[in-house]
C-alpha cells in the first residue's frame, strides 16, 4: 500500500509465486553451492564470497557508471569514523590494491575533521567509552550506541573488538602514494573534554596510518582561519563527453604500460611502512588555540535549536573539507553517505525547505562548488549491507559521537525524520528504496524556465542558486513575508511589477523598487546577510540571535558582496547591457 | 495575569497568538488579517478574475466552511458569485450528517446548493459498496484512492451543472505539506511534478481549480472558525484510519512541534521540486469515454469504475494497468458511459 502503483495483494496471472523463506537447506541464491551467511532483502541469502562480490560490484558500478573520476585524479575521502565512510575507505583501499586490470585508477587521500571542542554541549553525552582496556594490536570497532534502536542492525551490536588485518600498502605502482587520510572528528561541537578528544585522536591515527594513504586530521576550529575564497564558486570545469573519458582512460593505460615496462617495480619500502614521515608533522594540524576553541563553543552555544546546530555544523564542515581539498590539489571529494542516510537526508531537506536543491544534496555528484566535486559512491548501499560487510570483513571504524547523539527524538527535524523513516521501513520494507528511486528522478535546475545556473546569485552558505521569490508573490515565501507586512497594519502592496525575484543585496540585475532606499540597509547587517541566503539558510539563521559569533570568513564575504552590489547599483546606468530587452531580466 | 493588548488595534485584549509569528491579536483583528491574507493569495495569484462563477466544494467540514465564509465576505470586492457544490459519496452515518451541516450553511448564507451523488453519477457505486468490493483482497482497501478520484470527477460534474467557471477547494497548508511528504514516501513522481503550484489552470476543457487557503495553516483555519462561530461538521471519515496519509499527518505534527515553520517550508519545497521530464506526466488529453481531462486513453475515474464493474477493483491501481481494456463494450451493467444526452459535453 505504501508505494503507489505497487500491488501487494494481487499478482498478474502467470507470475511465479514469491520465493520461500530461506530454510536450513537453502543454498546461496547466487552460486547455489555454499552455505548462506547473510540475508539481504527478503529471501536473498548470500554466502560470504558472493556477498562480498555483490557489495564490491555495487561500489565499482556506481563509480564506473557515472564516469566522473578520471584516471590519475586526486580524490579526497571524507572519513567520519562511522561505518559507511569506513567501508568506503576500505573499498577504495582494496580497489587500489587489486591487479592492474581492475584496479581503481585514481589517487586517494583521507581527511578526518576533529569536531570535538569542549564546552559545546548540546546533549549530556558521556557514553560510548569502553570500560575494559584493549589488548595490543587490536583495533576496536565501535558500539554504535546511537544505532542500537535501529531494527536493521539489531543483531550486530554485540561485536566489540575485532582483529584488523593490516592491509599491505599499495603494491608497486608508478603513481606516488599520495593518499591523505583525512578523518573528521567533531569534538568541538559535541562537548567532549580535552582528554576524551585526544583519546579519540589516538584511536583515529592508527587506523589512518594503517590505510597507507596520506592523511590529514583537521580540527573544526580551523574554520576561524579560513579565507573568504572558500565561498567563491570557482569556474566549473566542463564535464567531459563520453569520448573524453574514454580517451583519458586509454592514454592513462598506455602510460601505465610504458612505465611498467621501462621502470622497475615501485618502491618496495611502501610495502613495509606507510611512507609518510616527512609529511606527518604537517598532516597532524597543530592543536587549535584556546581562543578558537572558545569561539567555536560560543558559536554553537548561541544557536537555539538542534536543527540549526546540525545544519550549521554541516555547512562549516563542508567548507573546511573544501578548503583542504583545494589546498592540497584534490579535485574530488568522496563522502560515505549510504542509501538509507540519503533517503533520510532527502526527506529532512524537504522539511527544511530545500526542495529546490534536492538533486545536489542527495545525488551522486554535487558540483555547486565549481572546481571540487563531491561524489557519493556509497549511494546504492543500504545501511544494513554496510553493517553486515563491516562485520564480516572486519572493517575498522571509530565511534565518534555526533551533535545529536542521544538526543531525544523530538529534538530536531533530522532526528524526527530518521526515526520516522526507520519506523516506516519496518512496516513497509520498500520505503527507503522508493525514496531513493524517486530521488534519482530529480534534476538539477529550477522547476520551470531557464536554468539560472552561474548567472544567478548564489547563497552565501550553501552555494546553491537562490530560490526566494518576491515578497508579495503567491508562494509560501510570499505568505511568510507578507504576513510580516500585515503585522504593521499597512495595506499590502499589490504591485504588478514584473521585476524578477532577487534579494536586495544580490549582485545582479532586477532590483525591486524598495531597494531604492539602498542606504537604509547599511544599518542592518543581519538583514543584509539574510538577503544573501537561500530560503532554508534564512530559516536556520533565525535560530541564531546574533550573527557575530560566525566565523570571520562568512562575515567578510557577506560584506564584500553587499559592497559589490551597491557599487553595481551606482554604475548601473553606465553599463552597456547585451541587449535592451534583456536588461532587468536575470 | 492579564492578557496583553492586541498588537494591531492596541485597543482590545488579545485573545490568541498566531501560531507562526507568535503575535498576540484580538479576535476581530485576527479574522481581518486572515481574510486579508486569503485576499492577497487570490489577487497575487490571479486565481479568481472578476465575473467568475465560483463553485465551492463544500463538504461541511471546517476547511470548506471557512473557505465559503471568507469568499462570501470577499465576493463583493473580488466581483465573483458563489455556488455551493456538495458531494454525497454514500458513506453511511458520516456523509448524511455532513450534508445536513452543508444545508444549514447554505440556508444561513443564502447561497445556492447543489448536491451530486456518486450513486447517480457512477452507476450505483457508493463508497460503502466500493469498500465492500475491495475488502477481500487481503491488503488495504485503498478506499481513499477511489474516493479522491471520484470526488474530483463529481465536483467537476456538479460545477458544470451550475454553470461555474472556477472550482475552489478548501485545502490548507497542512494538506499541501502532507501531500508532498506522502508523494515522496510513495514514490509518486507524476504527482510530485504536477503538484506544488497554485492549482491547475484548466487545460483540455477542465475547469480551472485553485485553493485559496493554500498558505493558511490548519490551526489558523480552526481559529478562524472558532472566532467567527461557524457551524461545521467535525468528525473524521470512517475510512480515514486506513489511509496512508495518516503517517504523513503524524509526521507533520511532530515536525511542526520541532519547528513551527515546517509546514510552510514543506510547501516551499513542493513549489520548487524539479523532476526529470521523463517522470512528468504526459500532456493531458480527453478520456475516450466520458470526455474528461485524462493523461491516458481513459481517465482515472473511468478506469477505476471499470475495475469495479468487472469485479477486479484493483485493476486501475496497479502499475501499468494490466488487463484494462481501454475500449470496453458499452451496455455492460453499471457502465459509466451513459448516452451523452444527459451529460454536458465539454467544449475544447
Amino acid at each position: 500500500m505504501c508505494q503507489v502503483g505497487e500491488d501487494y495483494g494481487e499478482r498478474a496471472p502467470g507470475e511465479p509465486p514469491p520465493a520461500p523463506r530461506p530454510s536450513r537447506e537453502q543454498k546461496c541464491v547466487k552460486c547455489k553451492e555454499a552455505q548462506p551467511v547473510v540475508v539481504i532483502r527478503a529471501g536473498d541469502a548470500f554466502c560470504r564470497d558472493c556477498f562480498k562480490a555483490f557489495y564490491v560490484h555495487k561500489f565499482r558500478a556506481m563509480l564506473g557508471k557515472n564516469r566522473l573520476i578520471f584516471p590519475g585524479e586526486k580524490v579526497l575521502l571524507a572519513w567520519s569514523g562511522g561505518p559507511s565512510s569506513s567501508s568506503m575507505v576500505w573499498q577504495v583501499l582494496e580497489g587500489l590494491s587489486q591487479d592492474s586490470a581492475k584496479r581503481l585508477r585514481f589517487v586517494a587521500g583521507v581527511i578526518f575533521v576533529d569536531e570535538r571542542a569542549p564546552g559545546v554541549l548540546t546533549v549530556a553525552l558521556r557514553s560510548a567509552t569502553r570500560e575494559k582496556p584493549l589488548p595490543k594490536g587490536k583495533w576496536p570497532t565501535p558500539h554504535s550506541s546511537t544505532r542500537k534502536h535501529r531494527p536493521a542492525e539489531r543483531g550486530l551490536e554485540g561485536f566489540s573488538q575485532v582483529e584488523v588485518a593490516l592491509q599491505p600498502a599499495l603494491p608497486g605502482s608508478s603513481l606516488s602514494l599520495d593518499s591523505f587520510c583525512l578523518g573528521f572528528s567533531e569534538g568541538a561541537a559535541c562537548g567532549q573534554s580535552l582528554e576524551e578528544r585526544s583519546k579519540t585522536l589516538a584511536e583515529v591515527k592508527p587506523i589512518l596510518q594503517a590505510t597507507g594513504f596520506p592523511w590529514h586530521v583537521v580540527a573544526l576550529e580551523e574554520v576561524f582561519s579560513l579565507p573568504p575564497s572558500v565561498l567563491w564558486c570557482s569556474a566549473q570545469e566542463p564535464v567531459g563527453s563520453e569520448g573524453a573519458y574514454k580517451a583519458a582512460v586509454d592514454s592513462f593505460l598506455q602510460q601505465q604500460h610504458v612505465l611498467g615496462a621501462g621502470g622497475g617495480p615501485g618502491p618496495t619500502q611502501g610495502e613495509e611502512q606507510p611512507p609518510q614521515p616527512p609529511l606527518d608533522p604537517q598532516n597532524l594540524a597543530r592543536p587549535p588555540t584556546p581562543a578558537q576553541t572558545e569561539a567555536l563553543s560560543q558559536l554553537f552555544c548561541s544557536v537555539r535549536t538542534l536543527t540549526a546546530k546540525e545544519e550549521l555544523l554541516q555547512t562549516l564542515r563542508t567548507h573546511l573539507i573544501l578548503h583542504m581539498a583545494r589546498a592540497h590539489g584534490y579535485s574530488k571529494v568522496m563522502t560515505g553517505d549510504s542509501c538509507t542516510r540519503l533517503a533520510i537526508k532527502l526527506m529532512t531537506n524537504l522539511a527544511l525547505g530545500r526542495g529546490a536543491f534536492l538533486a545536489w544534496d542527495t545525488g551522486f555528484s554535487d558540483e555547486r562548488h565549481g572546481d571540487v566535486v563531491v561524489v557519493r559512491p556509497m549511494r546504492d548501499h543500504t545501511l544494513k549491507e554496510v553493517a553486515f560487510y563491516n562485520r564480516l570483513f572486519s572493517v575498522p571504524s571509530v565511534f565518534t559521537p555526533a551533535v545529536d547523539t542521544k538526543a531525544p527524538e523530538k529534538a530536531s527535524i533530522h532526528r524526527l525524520m530518521e526515526a520516522f523513516i526507520l519506523r516506516l521501513q519496518t512496516q513497509f520494507p520498500s520505503t527507503v528504496s522508493t525514496v531513493y528511486r524517486t530521488s534519482e528522478k530529480l534534476v538539477k535546475g529550477p522547476r520551470d524556465g531557464p536554468a539560472a545556473g552561474d548567472s544567478g546569485p548564489r547563497c552565501l552558505l550553501c552555494m546553491c542558486a537562490l530560490d526566494v521569490d518576491a515578497a508579495d508573490s503567491a508562494t509560501a515565501f510570499g505568505a511568510q513575508t507578507s504576513s510580516h507586512l500585515s503585522q504593521m497594519q499597512s495595506p499590502i502592496p499589490l504591485t504588478e511589477t514584473r521585476t524578477p525575484p532577487g534579494p536586495c543585496c544580490s549582485p545582479g540585475v532586477g532590483w525591486a523598487q524598495r531597494c531604492g532606499q539602498g542606504a537604509c540597509r547599511r544599518e542592518d547587517p543581519q538583514t543584509c546577510i539574510e538577503e544573501q541566503l537561500c530560503y532554508s539558510c534564512r530559516v536556520n539563521m533565525k535560530d541564531l540571535p546574533s550573527l557575530d559569533p560566525l566565523p570571520p570568513y562568512i562575515l567578510a564575504e557577506a560584506q564584500l558582496r553587499t559592497h559589490r552590489a551597491w557599487g553595481l547599483q551606482e554604475i548601473r546606468d553606465c553599463l552597456i547591457e547585451d541587449s535592451d530587452d534583456e536588461a532587468g531580466q536575470s | 495575569m492579564p492578557a496583553p493588548p492586541c498588537a494591531s488595534c492596541h485597543a482590545a485584549r488579545a485573545a490568541l497568538r498566531r501560531p507562526l509569528s507568535g503575535q498576540a491579536l484580538c479576535g476581530a483583528c485576527f479574522c481581518a488579517a486572515f481574510e486579508a491574507e486569503v485576499l492577497h493569495t487570490v489577487l497575487a495569484g490571479r486565481l479568481l478574475p472578476p465575473g467568475a462563477v465560483v463553485a465551492v466544494g463544500a463538504s461541511g467540514g471546517k476547511d470548506s466552511t471557512v473557505l465559503a465564509h471568507v469568499l462570501r465576505a470577499l465576493a463583493p470586492r473580488l466581483g465573483i458569485s458563489l455556488q455551493l457544490v456538495a458531494v454525497d459519496e454514500g458513506i453511511g452515518g458520516y456523509r448524511d450528517a455532513a450534508l445536513a451541516a452543508v444545508r444549514r450553511q447554505a440556508a444561513r448564507w443564502e447561497l445556492p446548493l447543489t448536491v451530486v451523488a456518486y450513486e447517480d453519477l457512477f452507476g450505483g457505486w457508493t463508497m460503502d459498496a466500493v469498500a465492500r468490493s475491495t475488502a477481500g483482497s487481503g491488503r488495504s482497501r485503498s478506499c481513499c484512492t477511489f474516493c479522491g478520484v471520484l470526488r474530483r470527477r463529481a465536483l467537476e460534474e456538479g460545477a458544470r451543472r451550475v454553470g461555474a467557471t472556477h472550482i475552489v477547494t478548501g485545502h490548507n497548508a497542512d494538506d499541501m505539506a502532507e501531500t508532498v511528504l506522502m508523494n515522496f514516501l510513495r514514490g509518486d513522481a507524476g504527482r510530485l511534478a504536477r503538484g506544488g503550484g497554485l492549482g491547475s489552470p484548466g487545460e483540455g476543457g477542465a475547469l480551472p481549480r485553485c485553493r485559496p487557503l493554500q498558505f493558511a495553516s490548519q490551526k489558523e483555519v480552526v481559529l478562524y472558525a472558532h472566532f467567527r462561530r461557524l457551524d461545521y461538521f467535525s468528525e473524521e471519515c470512517v475510512y480515514a484510519p486506513e489511509a496512508f496519509r495518516g503517517h504523513a499527518r503524524d509526521l507533520l505534527k511532530r515536525l511542526e512541534a520541532a519547528r513551527p515553520s515546517a509546514v510552510l517550508d514543506l510547501v516551499h519545497s513542493a513549489e520548487r521540486l524539479a523532476l526529470a521530464p521523463a517522470a512528468r506526466p504526459p500532456r493531458p488529453g480527453a478520456c475516450s469515454r466520458c470526455g474528461a481531462l485524462a493523461s491516458r486513453t481513459l481517465c482515472q475515474a473511468c478506469a477505476l469504475l471499470d475495475g469495479l464493474n468487472r469485479g477486479r477493483p484493483r485493476l486501475a491501481i496497479g502499475k501499468g494497468r494490466r488487463g484494462l481494456d481501454e475500449e470496453a463494450t458499452p451496455g455492460t451493467p453499471g457502465d459509466p458511459a451513459r448516452p451523452p444526452a444527459s451529460k454536458a459535453v465539454p467544449t475544447f
